[in-house]
């Protein structure tokens, strides 16, 4: 054999095929005995069938109705994919518990390089039995087995449980018809009636083609199955890694009591974990950390963080959760040490994710060094506060001084929602007041007779305001003010807010000591007080 | 400048005008005594400073109320009586990339702040640190260039004051109270206020004048008072007209400190 034929020769696999797959999943969902006549249909077309239901006539691509004819006590399942791939998980399990590198090809077939496992085991044979015997011992399935160089020949193999001599696929393959070329999910079936149709009706013959005329007449997707049907592979498998365990745990003897002591630890525990995330391509978005003491309290917080985190941030992290728990006031700080300290990967990116936020930062914030800097104090100051204790604005669509402004906490997309910068109807004309009160401080606005003002239906005051006193202090008097300025948002609402209106308003200064003040205030029917001031232009 | 003479302060500044008047033998003499040093002198290294980024920008109408012709990194600046001012103070440094923080007022209008030129994308809220306000304001100096509180008395007291006071020189961050602050470096103080724009029944409030009073101690130590348009017209900061130019006496051109 040449050097090249020795380069291109496949890996030698082992495939372990579960005959009619969908068709046992679906018995074993609806828990019906494998001795009745079965077949699980699409589109009213026969997709798979039982073994008995074969012997009864039924074949794949048959319709309901001729199915049923053929067999009447057939039973009949819909197609489910997830089903399928659900119940075949534990058959993959079984035989990873005896071989390394699976790759589960779909539901119903497996795939194993079989180099090292028979090496250990003693012999292909040898591997072969105990995988039988294991996975029905395991899960009560039964299944087939077969060995060739390369997965298409393993797999045919496999149908026909046969175990092909090293180097003897294209033998094995050549006297096969061509339309095991039209696998599952292949979609070979146009080709395949093709070559049928030009006289090609055996994998043999249609290797003996020159590649070349192959891919003249059939462009890549024929070059591919002639690669398949030479016995060569058409890609290197992907193996199957059992599922990582992303998180990473230390436990401490005698406890940790000490802030510094445990940002040391969690420096190096910091490290193990991103390192641990970074060799498979991730990084961590949403951090959990999560403390035992010794007294059996659990402490837990769950950090949202815009940018992936870096080994230092994990460890900042860490240390100003330890300061949140460790110096916390009496009766929120833990009765005893911390003895256990896991640190979870909440929610981790890609890698493919993480280079875009290297250059343009997904979330819309800008990288900076200052912007860095910026950010390390304000998550430092969520260690302090908690979470939800630092926010930035966000413009927003709105009509008052306080709808027009969103505040996000830190950490959180910071997008502005559509509309924003839209003009909005029923807005206040002017300046926006730069102090706006949170709890709306009552208000009495009188006219010069000292009766309340009110809006009217027709959206005007009932008199000029003449006095207004806050909170019931002192009457200040009104020196210039206008108005009102309704909001008749949701009117037709049965629930929805009633009508309010704003006025702004310039007040004399008290007693010559203080100076004028304008004010906004808001009136709203049927409420108590009437009027309240909503913001200070001071 | 210890024992400098003018022919000398001429030499090592060429691009200084000097008065060239009968006061320059006066003035020379006085700077020539140790620890004095002249207005133009002061002037010239605030313009230093301004330049090598020790001065954090404020708007132009801002520049002439501040000693340094802005925020000088380090400094503590009290703001009385309102809050716009503070907020314009703001606006020029988090519009040219530094970031803000606000701490302790929960009130803040944060469209007026758009308003006045403040980018608010660059403010950061922290509106109840409660008792954590003054390791929160901390921690804040260490990594923002412009922390803002509220007042400490509800805090603190003093010595959280002057701790914090001492965090921001170390960190070159500028801490920035509306209120009173002990040991503050400069306080602007808003005077009389008059609206205008608002009528009987008609009209919208438009702009506000309103005279700030300068004080402070070192550099800021001439009293010094300025009419601004607070906010002027379509809400930014504006000089007031030219009668209301900023005056001091002569006498003051020359700081003893």
């Amino acid at each position: 054999m040449s050097t090249a034929g020795l380069l291109t020769r496949p890996p030698r696999m082992l495939v372990l095929w579960c005959p009619d797959w969908p068709v046992v999943a679906a018995g074993v969902a609806a828990g019906l005995p494998a001795h009745l006549p079965a077949a699980v249909f699409a589109a009213n077309r026969v997709v798979a069938c039982s073994a008995i239901a074969r012997a009864a006539g039924v074949r794949r691509d048959m319709r309901r109705r001729e199915a049923q004819s053929r067999c009447p006590e057939l039973a009949v399942f819909g197609e489910d994919q997830d089903r399928d791939a659900r119940l075949f998980e534990p058959i993959v399990e079984a035989v990873e518990e005896l071989v390394v590198g699976v790759e589960a090809v779909r539901p119903g077939v497996v795939a194993v390089p079989v180099s090292g496992a028979s090496g250990y085991f003693g012999g292909e044979h040898r591997l072969v039995e105990l995988l039988v015997d294991h996975v029905s011992g395991e899960t009560g399935v039964e299944c087939q087995i077969g060995v060739a160089d390369g997965l298409f020949a393993a797999t045919l193999a496999a149908h026909r449980s046969v175990l092909v001599e090293e180097g003897a696929a294209a033998r094995f393959l050549a006297p096969l018809s061509v339309t095991e070329l039209d696998q599952p999910d292949t979609g070979r079936a146009e080709l395949v009636d093709l070559l049928r149709r030009l006289g090609l009706r055996t994998l043999g013959s249609f290797a003996a083609l020159s590649e070349r005329d192959v891919a003249g007449r059939f462009g890549s997707e024929g070059v591919l199955a002639h690669r398949l049907a030479n016995g060569q592979d058409e890609r290197p498998p992907h193996r199957r890694r059992p599922p990582p365990e992303l998180f990473v745990t230390k436990t401490f003897d005698p406890p940790l009591e000490r802030v510094d002591v445990a940002a040391f630890m969690g420096k190096t525990l910091a490290g193990r974990f991103h390192s641990g995330l970074s060799s498979r391509g991730l990084a961590c978005t949403r951090l959990g950390i999560y403390a035992t003491t010794e007294r059996g309290e659990e402490l837990s917080r769950i950090w949202r963080c815009a940018e992936p985190l870096t080994p230092e941030g994990i460890a900042d992290r860490v240390r100003w959760q330890f300061e949140g728990w460790l110096r916390a006031g009496d009766g929120r700080r833990p009765t005893a040490g911390v003895s256990e300290l896991r640190l979870e990967p909440e929610e981790t990116v890609e890698g493919a994710a993480l280079q875009l936020g290297l250059w343009q930062g997904g979330d819309g914030g800008e990288h900076t060094p200052e912007a860095d800097r910026a950010a390390r104090a304000l998550v430092h100051v969520q260690g302090l506060l908690g979470p939800d204790s630092v926010f930035t604005a966000v413009p927003e669509g709105g009509r008052g001084p306080a709808e027009r402004v969103r505040l996000v906490p830190w950490g959180d997309q910071r997008m502005p929602s559509d509309g924003h910068d839209a003009s909005w109807p029923e807005q206040l004309p002017g300046l926006s007041p730069a102090t706006v009160f949170e709890e709306p401080v009552p208000a009495f606005v009188t006219d010069a007779e000292g009766t309340e003002v009110s809006v009217t239906d027709r959206y005007a005051l009932t008199g000029p305001p003449h006095q207004v006193s806050i909170e019931g202090g002192a009457a200040r008097r009104v020196l210039a003010w206008a108005g009102p300025w309704p909001v008749l948002a949701r009117w037709w609402a049965p629930e929805g807010r009633p009508t309010t209106g704003r006025v702004q308003v310039v007040l004399e200064g008290m007693s010559g000591a203080q100076s004028e003040v304008a004010l906004l205030l808001n009136w709203q029917a049927k409420r108590s007080p009437l009027w309240t001031v909503e913001g200070m232009y001071d | 400048m210890p024992g400098g003479t003018v022919a000398e302060i001429q030499a090592v500044r060429p691009g200084e005008p000097l008065a060239e008047t009968a006061g320059v033998s006066a003035v020379a003499r006085l700077a020539s005594l140790p620890g004095v040093s002249t207005a133009s002198g002061v002037a010239a290294s605030a313009v230093h400073a301004q330049t090598t980024g020790r001065v954090l920008p404020v708007l132009p109408a801002l520049a002439e109320l501040l000693p340094w012709g802005g925020l000088r990194r380090g400094s503590t600046v009290a703001v009385h009586g309102s809050t716009s001012l503070l907020l314009a103070l703001l606006a020029e440094a988090t519009a040219s990339g530094s970031w803000a923080a606000v701490v302790g007022i929960p009130r803040l209008g944060l469209v007026a702040a758009r308003e006045l030129g403040v980018e608010v994308g660059r403010l950061a809220l922290v509106p109840r640190p409660g008792a954590d306000f003054a390791s929160a304001t901390a921690a804040l100096l260490d990594g923002v260039d412009l922390v803002a509180t509220g007042p400490p008395g509800r805090f603190g007291g003093t010595q959280t004051a002057r701790r914090l006071s001492a965090r921001a020189r170390n960190r070159g961050a500028v801490l920035l109270s509306l209120g009173p602050w002990p040991g503050a470096e400069v306080e602007l103080r808003c005077g009389p206020v008059s609206w205008s724009g608002l009528g009987e029944g008609h009209g919208y409030l438009r702009e506000r004048e309103v005279v700030v009073d300068v004080a402070g101690r070192g550099a800021a130590a001439r009293p010094f008072r300025a009419s601004l348009l607070l906010p002027g017209p379509g809400g930014a900061v504006a000089t007031a007209g030219a009668a209301a130019r900023p005056s001091y006496a002569p006498a003051e051109g020359v700081k003893v400190g």
